[in-house]
């Protein structure tokens, strides 16, 4: 038993100590986390830690992507390159549900390991631990919608990519910048009151200040549920909170439940606001979420969609081709008119059908 | 003298879970006023269609949500009481056979496979019977051993089974969407009943309580043990497995809507016998009028609380452990007598 624990060990040091020469780095890089890292000359191979890296990784260098942390749906996969879509499910190694296994991500030859999101002194850590014990460089990369530009613009770097960084730095800034000037003429309470419905039934949202919905306040919303920046996450919420909240403008992108509500079959959610006007919006969600899911680089388009629902011409928005523009930059297709129809009638409640099991 | 105490303590019980329901329709988010709400009822009940937004609270959310907490309250207890007394065992909940783990493992795939919410809940139930019925069919194939220990292990076994693969889906689902879902069907919540979905699990209550209300006696018969069940000419196989099936019926219609509420039908039985004794015919309506009256009060908390729900499962755990604490260093109320 110890004998055989003790190859085990023996085997992860040797598979450490053949991993290709470039991925012995040579040159020091400090990431989001404060932790130095020495990373690689080339990058050829790159592991995404989880789902919101795989997205920044696919927008960077789709050429070195090695897998995706849940496989691409079929839905997905057109307005993704031919060449990553059938790419392995790999899992992920942070944030909730720890599937890949270090052994797996060695066995993929990655000579770097790219996280995305939340630095905090837990994936501080768990960077550090992978780090140790695969040998390969781990860097951890702030995720906050926020620091978008300038993550684009270490991330372009850091991959050998940075005039692509740069250009897409440039795109987030100058959207950041269109939506500052708008919401400075747009005071709190002319901002509207608006929910996030998640779940098969609906009930589920995320507090004020979660990453899950910190799109609705940077479009120019308010997100009723707010329970004073001091709680965040998914929370439950009754029917009657809903009535009590009468939000302005409901967004989902749970077809089940936006189906629901336009059959009108659910006598509650009629007598909202945002319902009986109307203003219920469904996000699509290929081959990213719009507006989460997960919470990446994918959620610019989402924002300049989302604001304008939110404030009408004074944040103006041409679907067919801010959407062109966008797939083209960050997701590097050209979308045919017919894939652009698709997408313009999902954002309008006419998803292309049922969602699909896995 | 024990006898005397239960006729005033049955109707007593019911005025609490009258209380309890007019407790539960008058807290919640949306502000009611007391007048309004009963003549707004009074109107409903001579026929009227819900108008405002007030009749809307009162019909289509509160309403239902306090009838529901009365249902799955006393559907839990009244279980919870049965299984108590055919395993002869205090400690013996509703889902001991598994009832539970499967119809969260049947949840947990519909949540998985983006299902629209009533496939969940048909899916839940269904798999919810078919995780008894398979405990039930091993314990009929291992003959010749005590066959309520035989049952108690297979379903551990099972609930065991159900609860990998219910691990299993959470680690496969995706962690932005169906993972939250997942985590709060497992935690048990009242707050998306609607009232069409009563409707559909009633008639299965209705069905489930049928047996035990006609086979009460018999039922008394068989806490006493399989052989002196026989002496006194009552054939316990047959009769456990229409227990069983009922009492399974009933959990996993309630379940199916509510998802998994905890510690109401192991702990509501307890306090059911301290006030009436053991005897079935007296103990199963304390029970279920105890059950239903704690649920919909536990219900009211976990919707008042806050602006978010709070998780039943979190609420009734948090209550019920401290209590049964409280029941077992009391320790005075005999289990037979």
């Amino acid at each position: 038993m110890r004998m055989d624990r003790r190859q085990v060990m023996f085997g992860a040091g040797a598979a450490a100590l053949l991993l290709p020469q470039s991925a012995i780095g040579s040159q020091a890089f400090t990431d989001s986390g404060g932790r130095k890292v020495m990373l690689p000359d080339r990058v050829q191979r790159i592991f995404a830690s989880g789902g919101p890296a795989a997205v920044v990784v696919y927008v960077m260098r789709p050429d070195a992507m090695i897998g995706w942390p849940r496989a691409i749906r079929a839905e997905e996969a057109p307005y993704l390159l031919p060449q990553v879509r059938d790419l392995p499910e790999l899992g992920m190694l942070s944030g909730r549900g720890d599937t890949a296994n270090v052994e797996v991500v060695l066995q993929t030859r990655p000579d770097l390991i790219v996280d995305f999101g939340s630095v905090r002194p837990t994936y501080i850590s768990l960077a550090d631990a992978v780090q140790n014990r695969t040998g390969i460089p781990y860097v951890l990369i702030d995720g906050r919608f926020e620091a978008t530009a300038s993550s684009l613009r270490t991330l372009g770097k850091i991959l050998g990519v940075p005039e692509r960084g740069e250009a897409l730095a440039r795109y987030t800034e100058d959207l950041f910048g269109r939506l500052d000037k708008t919401l400075a003429g747009i005071p709190e309470n002319e901002r509207p009151r608006v929910y996030l419905a998640r779940g098969p039934n609906g009930l589920e949202t995320g507090l004020t200040g979660s990453i899950n919905t910190e799109i609705l306040e940077r479009a120019g919303g308010r997100n009723v549920a707010d329970a004073g920046g001091q709680r965040r996450g998914i929370v439950q919420i009754s029917p009657e909170q809903i009535l009590v909240w009468n939000p302005d403008i409901i967004v989902t992108w749970d077809r089940n439940f936006h189906a629901r509500i336009q059959a009108g079959a659910d006598p509650v959610w009629a007598s909202v606001k945002a319902v009986e006007e109307g203003r219920v919006y469904l996000a699509p969600t290929a081959p990213f979420g719009w507006i989460d899911r997960p919470p990446s680089v994918n959620r610019l388009i989402g924002l300049a969609w989302l604001a304008n629902i939110f404030h009408g011409n004074r944040f103006p928005f041409d679907f067919r081709q801010e959407t062109r523009k966008f797939y083209k930059l960050f997701y590097h297709v050209e979308l045919a008119e017919a894939e652009l129809d698709t997408l313009l009638q999902w954002a309008d409640g006419r998803p292309p059908r049922a969602p699909s099991p896995r | 003298m024990k006898a005397d105490r239960t006729i005033w303590i049955l109707p007593l019980l019911v005025l609490l879970t009258l209380v309890a329901a007019a407790v539960g329709l008058q807290t919640g988010a949306y502000p009611l006023t007391l007048e309004g709400a009963w003549h707004s009822l009074g109107q409903l009940w001579s026929g009227g269609v819900p108008q405002t937004a007030e009749e809307r609270v009162l019909l289509d959310i509160r309403g239902p949500r306090v009838l529901a907490g009365l249902l799955v309250g006393s559907a839990l207890a009244g279980a919870g009481v049965v299984y108590q007394g055919l395993f002869r065992n205090p400690l013996v909940s509703p889902d001991v056979l598994g009832v539970s783990a499967g119809a969260g493992l049947g949840a947990v795939i519909g949540i998985f496979l983006s299902l629209p919410a009533l496939m969940i809940q048909v899916l839940a139930f269904a798999i919810g019977l078919a995780t008894v019925a398979l405990v039930y069919l091993i314990a009929v194939a291992v003959r010749g051993r005590d066959p309520t220990l035989v049952l108690v292990l297979g379903g551990v076994v099972v609930g065991a089974l159900a609860g990998a693969g219910i691990s299993l889906l959470k680690i496969l689902a995706d962690p932005y969407d169906q993972l939250p879902a997942i985590t709060f069907w497992l935690l048990g919540s009242l707050a998306s009943i609607r009232g069409t979905e009563l409707w559909n699990v009633l008639p299965a209550v209705l069905l489930g309580l049928l047996p035990m209300v006609l086979l009460r006696w018999r039922i008394n018969v068989l806490s006493l043990g399989d052989e002196e069940a026989k002496a006194l000419g009552v054939e316990a196989g047959r009769l456990r497995a229409i227990i069983i099936a009922a009492a399974t019926l009933m959990t996993a219609s309630v379940v199916a809507i509510a998802g998994v509420i905890g510690w109401v039908g192991l702990v509501i039985p307890h306090i059911a016998r301290m006030l009436v004794g053991p005897n079935f015919e007296r103990l199963l309506p304390a029970a279920m009028l105890i059950g239903a009256s704690y649920l919909v009060l536990v219900d009211t908390l976990a919707r008042s609380m806050a602006q978010i729900e709070v998780p039943l499962g979190i609420l009734t755990a948090v209550v019920g452990a401290p209590f049964f604490l409280w029941l077992l260093w009391r320790g005075r109320h005999g289990w037979s007598s």
